[in-house]
């Protein structure tokens, strides 16, 4: 069984996870290309946020220093957070919205059906029921991938961009450390997610890139890319200016 | 002198008259998420599970609960969340997939998609979006009427 303190790190990596591309995808409401889209985007970032409350809720249970998970959220630097680099990149062009999507959502799948049945009967709970969402999730940024990789020359250029691009942000999904190895190890989720990924880029006309080169360093928290700052401020500017505002 | 418990099958009856807040037609049971309700000693415990993780309308659906429950004077009242078994759309009740399609959402299909428009009840239909105006429900359209429609999503 995990140490709490270990716990509260594993839960906080899976949280922020959740928080920080449930922010990002958020950015695209009211801009994305066509009504369905926003509307799709949005309820995405909406799933994703209400996972990050029940990861982020019991971390600051476990914790037991009475932080809840808007704590959590608002009131870390940028140091503090234990996402993956994946997936605080932000958003440029639709199709690269989408890329980053569907690279998250081909491990969130495969790490939450290991998780589900996890010892842990809350994790195990949290598990199964953000599973549901994120298999629709999947099913979307899959077939959205295929359509715009295997669509005009313009849409495979920018899919193929994005793939090369995000690419060497793949690899950290998969380290694992104690912390993870207490919990879930997800090395042994990359076959599945290799055989995932493969079909889907196929289909879509993709190349996938041959550099296995990993850029890491988010979920242990030792450096982030510059970009997870810039987004902290927009996202945390209301409860930081106004601390204890109630609505 | 002893104070009469209501029965829980009153509470489960008045828990029917409490309408879902953003698809009012149909009431939280009939949306399957009242998972159990009991008295544990003077207390009683109603069990609610939520439909989508961060669906806005939790915190609004606890709020009626209590307020419906309170109004018939219960007032000891614990409301438990329980996030596993997950929801299925499984538990809609035939009653509430019938309000539903008179509402003009079309029920979920084990299929994927809806079986017929709800309005003119043609099965030439397709579909729009995966997502729709809430979290529970994707966008179609009727090809033969033209008319756009939602769908519950099966999950």
């Amino acid at each position: 069984m995990a140490s709490d303190a270990h716990l509260f790190e594993w839960l906080c990596r899976m949280g922020d996870n959740a928080l920080v591309l449930g922010h990002r995808v958020s950015e695209w409401c009211g801009h994305a290309p066509v009504l369905e889209e926003d509307i799709a985007l949005a309820n995405t970032a909406l799933d994703l946020i209400g996972q990050t409350q029940l990861w982020l809720g019991l971390a600051g249970e476990i914790e037991g220093k009475g932080r809840n998970a808007d704590a959590l959220a608002y009131r870390r630097d940028v140091m503090d957070f234990r996402n993956l680099l994946l997936v605080e990149q932000p958003n440029r062009d639709f199709g690269h919205t989408m890329m980053r999507q569907f690279l998250f959502d081909a491990w969130h799948i495969e790490m939450l059906s290991a998780l589900k049945g996890h010892e842990h009967a809350e994790i195990s709970a949290i598990a199964e029921k953000s599973l549901k969402e994120v298999t629709y999730h999947f099913e979307r940024s899959a077939d959205t991938v295929i359509a715009l990789g295997d669509g005009t020359e313009e849409s495979h250029k920018r899919m193929q961009d994005a793939l090369d691009r995000l690419w060497p942000y793949v690899g950290e999904m998969f380290l694992s450390d104690d912390i993870d190895r207490a919990v879930c190890d997800p090395a042994p989720l990359r076959e599945a997610f290799d055989a995932r990924i493969n079909a889907v880029l196929s289909e879509a006309t993709l190349t996938r890139p041959d550099s296995d080169f990993a850029h890491k360093g988010g979920k242990t928290g030792v450096r982030h890319t510059e970009h997870l700052g810039h987004m902290l401020a927009v996202m945390q500017f209301l409860p930081r200016a106004y601390p204890d505002a109630q609505w | 002198m002893v104070a009469l418990q209501p029965s829980v099958a009153d509470v489960w009856e008045w828990l029917d008259a409490v309408p879902d807040p953003e698809i009012p037609v149909i009431s939280l049971v009939d949306l399957g998420i009242i998972r159990d309700v009991a008295w544990q000693d003077d207390t009683l415990v109603v069990t609610v599970t939520p439909t989508y993780s961060g669906c806005p309308a939790t915190t609004i659906i606890n709020l009626d609960i209590e307020t419906a429950l309170r109004g018939h004077g219960i007032e000891k009242l614990q409301l438990k969340r329980q996030l596993s078994p997950a929801w299925t759309t499984d538990w809609l009740t035939d009653k509430g997939r019938a309000k539903l399609e008179d509402y003009g959402i079309a029920p979920p299909q084990a299929a994927g998609g809806p079986q017929q428009c709800p309005r003119c009840k043609s099965q030439a239909v397709e579909r729009i979006s995966q997502f729709g105006s809430t979290p529970c429900k994707a966008q179609w359209r009727c090809t033969d009427c033209l008319e756009p429609f939602d769908y519950f999503k099966c999950i």
